[in-house]
């Protein structure tokens, strides 16, 4: 945790994030903090920048396994800030009540009903300060006029305790500490990131029991509403609904980060165009998939047999 | 390097002179690398080429061609492969070449793709036999009724020709990147370091190599760190050096045990809190690490700096040098366009006095331990004619007060990166990589090094 007041070398504008005004007020209540909206913002575009990064790795020219490990720890170390300022779960509770597909227009109304939904839910009662729930609205709005790019800023939180499972499952399935796999690791290795969130959410109430079901979906819509909420490129339907039914083995960046590289010199989303045409690793399972795992079962036969 | 008798530093930057322009067709070189001499200069691209300069005894009718490099040989080391049983594509990109000190009339050097590390044997062939008694000139068989006596072959002169050979090629040790290789000084063993693991080569064995570190966890998932760069002592046979993305150097003695995971030595400096960002672990990751020619210190280079350690101080470095601060507050857009995770190589001089790395813009960046003076200067065409001489630069930040020829935070060019630079042994000539094109520079005032 940063002390109070500490100049965070963030942004390139090198704002001061907590201003000492509101210090007073955020001692009060134990572990909430004071951010500022901007703060909040840039540490979530950095966020969405990263997943947005890791995802298109494979797609690099040079896949490049230090990169990947940079990025993922980048992220994780904003995951940490994220889960101890209790925003890490009001976003991920968003998204499970959700249960939608992302597009731009359902994760704002998302948005809007969280702290509804998380209340109703009854799973993990938050109190809410009002001047947080006012500033979360209000970034919401900010967000249905689609100028910003990020979802959650809710100010003044205090994390739940029973969530601390669901930050640790996060660490884990979350694509974040994904699966390096190793390339002589076998496929079913590749799962390993659900079933860790498994055991740690095991001991968990009812409400973690959702989210067990629900983690998977939620990763699901964590990256396809990132990858919606993402400005720079067109929203292409196509990418859209690639990444917001996709199976959670895509995010095993074994090959990813041991070089794959079916599609060397082509841009990021030209590779999608071809996806399917290539190896087993890719999206869906669809038939040519089947029958590249086949050929290659072949392949192996006939390398062992001689 | 010399005495200063006016403002100049002491570098003499002045009497760097642009030797050659030359231009690579085509292809961004991807490592530069002088032999032990200085005589032989290799780089290689990213297609896999390697080309071998030569450097010209120096003539006393032209005191102005003395000392140049020109084009010796050419050849292609490595191919594109597919790996079929993972829909792999290996680049045939160069990593690095190591040059093995010479021990005949030959030269051999190693060059290292991904994947596959190839031994090459360069030799020079200036004389061929002529006069074979079954063979005519053009190599057809004679007709028997022709020959009437027999004849010695003979040696003649011919026109040089130099000829590369693969002797060894070292493959299929490697599942991850190889970065770096680096031969002994018991010049029968060398190192090849990948991403997570470092194999230990005998120059005459290719079907089996010993791991002397893995830093691979068990859980793939608990991996936060990778090897980035490795280097043999040069003189200790039992010692080398790696470094990580998080910034560390860890010194191994392989006496110690088969397995070098333990390190001897472990050199870290403290991460200052209140410089703390999100970038901090990014712009830590060293991205090259030379031992000093003393084979006392170490240099290594981080996105910002480049740092002087003496090995026997693990707690922090000797000597920190800012190669381009004005970049810390743009971190958060160099790592949109992902410039934050270029690795710049750096270089010591022969006397150890001076050190060497690129940066943005086709600049490079000097700096004199002794007199702690550094300098900028540009590697382009459009900035220095042959034989001008090289006039240092200035970046100011945005807005700042600027002199004439200065040039601003916001119009440095970030595709323009000279991530690999190398300095000739003895004397003071530097070879600077520029994408696809090579430059190389010589101090003609103070050509002996100080």
């Amino acid at each position: 945790m940063f002390p109070k007041g500490t100049k965070r070398k963030f942004s390139d504008s090198g704002e001061e994030p907590v201003s000492s005004g509101e210090q007073s007020q955020a001692a009060t209540s134990a572990a909430a903090r004071t951010l500022s909206s901007s703060y909040s913002l840039q540490r979530q575009s950095l966020l969405d920048m990263s997943l947005i990064k890791l995802q298109l790795c494979h797609m690099l020219v040079e896949p490049n396994l230090c990169r990947s490990v940079l990025i993922t720890n980048t992220v994780r170390q904003i995951q940490e800030e994220m889960t101890q300022d209790g925003t890490w779960q009001i976003m991920t509770q968003a998204l499970a009540a959700a249960q939608c597909p992302g597009d731009r227009l359902v994760a704002t109304e998302v948005l809007c009903r969280q702290s509804d939904a998380a209340g109703q839910a009854g799973q993990n009662p938050k109190p809410f300060s009002v001047v947080g729930l006012e500033e979360g609205y209000h970034s919401e709005e900010v967000v249905m006029e689609g100028d910003v790019e990020t979802e959650v800023t809710m100010s003044t939180l205090s994390p739940v305790s029973p969530q601390l499972s669901s930050a640790s499952y996060l660490a884990g399935p979350f694509g974040m500490g994904p699966c390096w796999e190793e390339e002589e690791e076998e496929d079913g290795e590749c799962e390993e990131d659900e079933e860790d969130s498994e055991e740690c959410v095991s001991e968990g109430e009812e409400g973690d029991r959702d989210h067990l079901s629900a983690d998977s979906r939620i990763r699901e819509q964590v990256f396809g509403t990132f990858e919606i909420k993402h400005p720079a490129p067109p929203p292409d339907p196509a990418l859209e609904e690639l990444f917001s039914d996709v199976d959670p083995s895509y995010y095993d960046l074994d090959t990813v980060l041991t070089g794959m590289q079916s599609a060397p010199k082509m841009g990021p989303y030209d590779l999608l165009e071809s996806l399917s045409s290539h190896g087993p690793t890719a999206l869906s399972s669809s038939s040519s998939c089947r029958s590249d795992l086949n050929e290659l079962d072949h392949i192996m036969e006939i390398i062992v047999g001689s | 390097m010399g005495e200063d008798t006016d403002a100049t530093p002491t570098l003499n930057h002045r009497g760097f002179l642009p030797d050659h322009n030359y231009v690579t067709e085509a292809d961004i070189i991807s490592t530069v690398e002088f032999n032990h001499t200085g005589e032989l200069l290799a780089t290689g691209d990213k297609g896999g080429r390697v080309v071998i300069f030569q450097r010209e005894p120096e003539s006393k009718t032209e005191p102005f061609s003395q000392g140049e490099y020109n084009v010796y040989s050419t050849f292609q080391s490595h191919e594109p492969e597919f790996d079929y049983l993972k829909s792999l594509e290996i680049e045939e990109k160069i990593n690095k070449i190591r040059w093995l000190p010479q021990q005949n009339a030959a030269h051999f050097l190693l060059s290292t793709n991904d994947k596959t590390i190839k031994l090459w044997k360069v030799s020079e062939r200036d004389k061929r036999p002529e006069g074979y008694n079954l063979k005519d000139e053009e190599g057809r068989i004679k007709d028997m009724s022709t020959v009437t006596s027999l004849q010695v072959p003979v040696l003649k002169p011919m026109d040089l020709m130099v000829e590369v050979s693969p002797r060894r090629v070292f493959a299929n040790a490697h599942t991850y990147h190889v970065n770096s290789i680096s031969v002994n000084s018991d010049y029968e063993t060398y190192m090849s370091a990948d991403d997570l693991r470092i194999n230990l080569w005998h120059l005459d064995i290719t079907d089996r190599s010993f791991n002397i570190v893995d830093i691979k966890p068990a859980n793939m998932e608990d991996l936060t760190e990778v090897i980035t760069a490795a280097e043999f002592h040069p003189h200790h046979c039992n010692l080398f050096v790696y470094s990580s993305s998080k910034g560390t150097l860890r010194l191994c003695d392989m006496r110690e045990a088969a397995l070098c995971d333990k390190h001897s030595k472990l050199f870290e400096e403290p991460e200052d809190p209140s410089a703390r960002s999100f970038f901090s672990e990014i712009i830590s990751s060293v991205s090259d690490v030379k031992f000093s020619h003393s084979g006392r210190y170490l240099l290594t280079r981080d996105y910002l700096t480049a740092k002087v350690w003496d090995l026997n101080m693990e707690s922090k470095p000797l000597e920190t040098y800012q190669v381009h601060d004005y970049l810390r507050s743009k971190l958060c857009s160099l790592y949109e366009n992902d410039c934050i995770f270029d690795k710049f190589e750096c270089a010591w001089n022969g006397s150890d006095s001076v050190i060497m790395t690129g940066a943005y813009n086709n600049f490079f960046r000097m700096f004199d331990r002794n007199t702690k003076r550094d300098v900028t200067l540009e590697a382009s065409r459009e900035s220095s004619k042959p034989r001008a001489v090289l006039k240092p630069r200035r970046v100011c930040a945005a807005g700042g007060k600027r002199r004439k020829d200065d040039i601003s935070v916001d119009s440095l060019d970030f595709t323009k990166k000279i991530l690999h630079t190398a300095w000739h042994p003895n004397e003071n000539i530097i070879a600077i990589a520029a994408t696809n094109n090579l430059y190389i520079f010589q101090d003609k005032l103070n050509s002996e090094m100080h």
